[in-house]
């Protein structure tokens, strides 16, 4: 078509580019922190299933099951026979359940950065106002809002029974909001570490089975070398091995801080000052987690 | 029965680039504890079976049964590059034969080997509780790497089933309800360990005439129906 029309037209030809009605968008700009928080609503959505096929609803649906179904158990006993207590302390319910939790945060943290990294829609996101630090924190935050969301609805359903059973109110309230501080910080540290992990690998089943060996090696590890301290007397190492796995590092911070009965074999919890130690290996890992996501996006899909 | 080259082809999906390292890094850390146990504690036999029994047989083993096992066929499906291998004229029951012999080896070079090293260094072999986990991590890694081969052609969540498999059935079903115990991979691998070493130490609740039954039926079926999902695979698109 262009070897048709010459360039290069005499001087003083009518040239002109024609104006075919294209028009400049004159609407609001919802800008950088709409986008944000659109990126974290739908990734918090992402993360239950929802606005995504029923087969991958199914997975995060069924792990919120059976986090809230023993809780309804334990209630119905506590009303059922009157009981002054429930069965579980409000901060040793995630303890118990952290098979569940690991579950969760192993399949939905891939779920949420390692299909944007495999199917290179990274840099089309930052093609959009957000920068690095949008992506990473509406991600950080989406993901930890899901877990806050799995691990505290049980707690509530035990606090509503709690009262329903005419339990002991500011014992409770007491109890619940420990409960909370608690399963606060263990989601921003679970999803942290699952998400830095997740997002180093863009196939989606290894980042799965490397979260999962994370947690279930290193608490396996942890309460196997404890165990072994605890028969050989050195009492004193007990909570010191504790700050090696995600688990145990809430288990000491709650018993610490929080009134929980520590999980620990021989009922060692960590002392006071351990207890700061735990709290800020905690704060360190999620400043990491944090730091290292802001590391891997920096120069990613470029 | 065996291709050489889609076993090179798996072996480089499986071992290439940083997969080897972070595949790798489970069994130094095994190593690594059972340094740390020996040093603290010196050769004691019943530490030794917990530490091998709990961590590496209960945990470890797993987990590397998983990822070998649904990383030699999962990826490829889910990228959809398996139509190329599909594609070539070898029987599909071949190519799933040669993947489980892939996954089997992975497996049991990651697993059962540092098994074996982690048993030499915390007791010397003592009253073989060594080989015997060494046995059982070895009979193991070939019931897990077909189940999971299997899950890995059945379902594009395979690590999570396989997972759920792993950890759920076997650790917490297996510690509450005793029944849960004899469908459970881990516990017919301890019945042969426990006919091969013998002793007290390592225990089963299966008999080895169930147990060893078991493990052949589900390794030949679970091949078998994968190289039968393998024949009739649709490719489905991306969620």
């Amino acid at each position: 078509m262009a070897a048709e029309h010459p360039v290069a037209t005499p001087a003083g030809d009518q040239t002109r580019i024609h104006n075919i009605g294209y028009r400049a968008y004159d609407g609001p700009r919802l800008g950088r922190s709409y986008a944000t928080r659109s990126l974290y609503s739908q990734s918090l959505r992402g993360a239950y299933g929802l606005g995504r096929s029923v087969k991958s609803k199914v997975l995060p649906m069924l792990l919120f099951v059976v986090m809230c179904v023993p809780a309804l158990i334990m209630v119905a006993v506590a009303v059922a026979t009157k009981a002054n207590d429930l069965p579980v302390d409000y901060t040793r319910y995630a303890i118990i359940m952290q098979s569940v939790i690991c579950l969760y945060v192993a399949s939905q943290a891939p779920q949420s950065v390692s299909r944007d990294l495999r199917f290179k829609t990274v840099p089309l996101y930052f093609s959009r106002p957000i920068e690095t630090a949008d992506y990473v924190r509406a991600k950080y935050a989406a993901l930890a809002s899901a877990m806050f969301i799995l691990t505290a609805a049980p707690l509530l359903v035990l606090y509503v029974g709690a009262l329903l059973a005419k339990l002991d109110f500011t014992d409770q309230t007491k109890g619940f909001a420990q409960g909370l501080v608690s399963v606060a910080l263990l989601s921003l540290l679970f999803a942290g570490i699952g998400l830095v992990i997740a997002a180093v690998t863009p196939r989606r089943g290894f980042g799965i089975a490397a979260v999962i060996a994370v947690f279930t090696i290193s608490y396996g590890a942890v309460t196997t070398l404890q165990a072994i301290a605890d028969t050989q007397g050195s009492t004193s190492a007990i909570p010191w091995m504790g700050l090696f796995s995600p688990v145990t590092l809430i288990d000491g911070v709650q018993s610490a801080f929080l009134g929980a009965t520590p999980s620990l074999p021989g009922g060692h919890g960590p002392s006071d000052g351990q207890g700061v130690v735990y709290v800020l290996v905690v704060l360190g890992l999620i400043a990491a987690s944090y730091g290292l996501m802001m590391r891997r996006y920096k120069k990613v899909g470029l | 029965m065996y291709d050489p080259t889609v076993a090179r082809l798996t072996y480089r999906a499986l071992l290439g680039r940083r997969r080897a390292l972070i595949l790798g890094a489970l069994p130094l850390l095994l190593i690594a504890i059972s340094v740390i146990v020996r040093a603290l504690v010196g050769a004691d036999d019943q530490t030794a079976s917990d530490l091998l029994g709990g961590l590496a047989l209960a945990t470890m083993v797993p987990i590397i049964g998983v990822i070998a096992g649904t990383g030699a066929i999962g990826p490829e499906i889910d990228d959809g590059s398996v139509v190329y291998l599909l594609s070539k004229p070898i029987k599909r029951p071949t190519i799933i034969f040669t993947k489980l012999i892939v996954a089997v080896a992975v497996t049991m070079v990651f697993s059962a080997l540092p098994t074996l090293v982690a048993g030499l260094i915390l007791n010397g072999n003592g009253q073989q509780i060594a080989v015997a986990y060494t046995v059982a991590a070895l009979v193991s890694s070939i019931a897990y790497a077909a189940l999971f081969l299997l899950l890995g052609t059945v379902s594009r969540h395979a690590v999570v089933f396989g997972l759920v498999y792993a950890l759920v059935w076997e650790a917490l079903f297996g510690s509450l309800v005793s029944g849960a115990r004899t469908l459970s991979v881990q516990q017919w691998s301890l019945a042969v360990a426990h006919k091969v070493a013998g002793g007290d130490l390592v225990t089963s609740d299966v008999g080895i005439v169930t147990a060893t039954v078991l493990l052949v039926v589900v390794t030949v079926l679970a091949t078998w129906y994968a190289g039968q999902k393998l024949r009739t695979l649709t490719l489905a698109g991306e969620e």
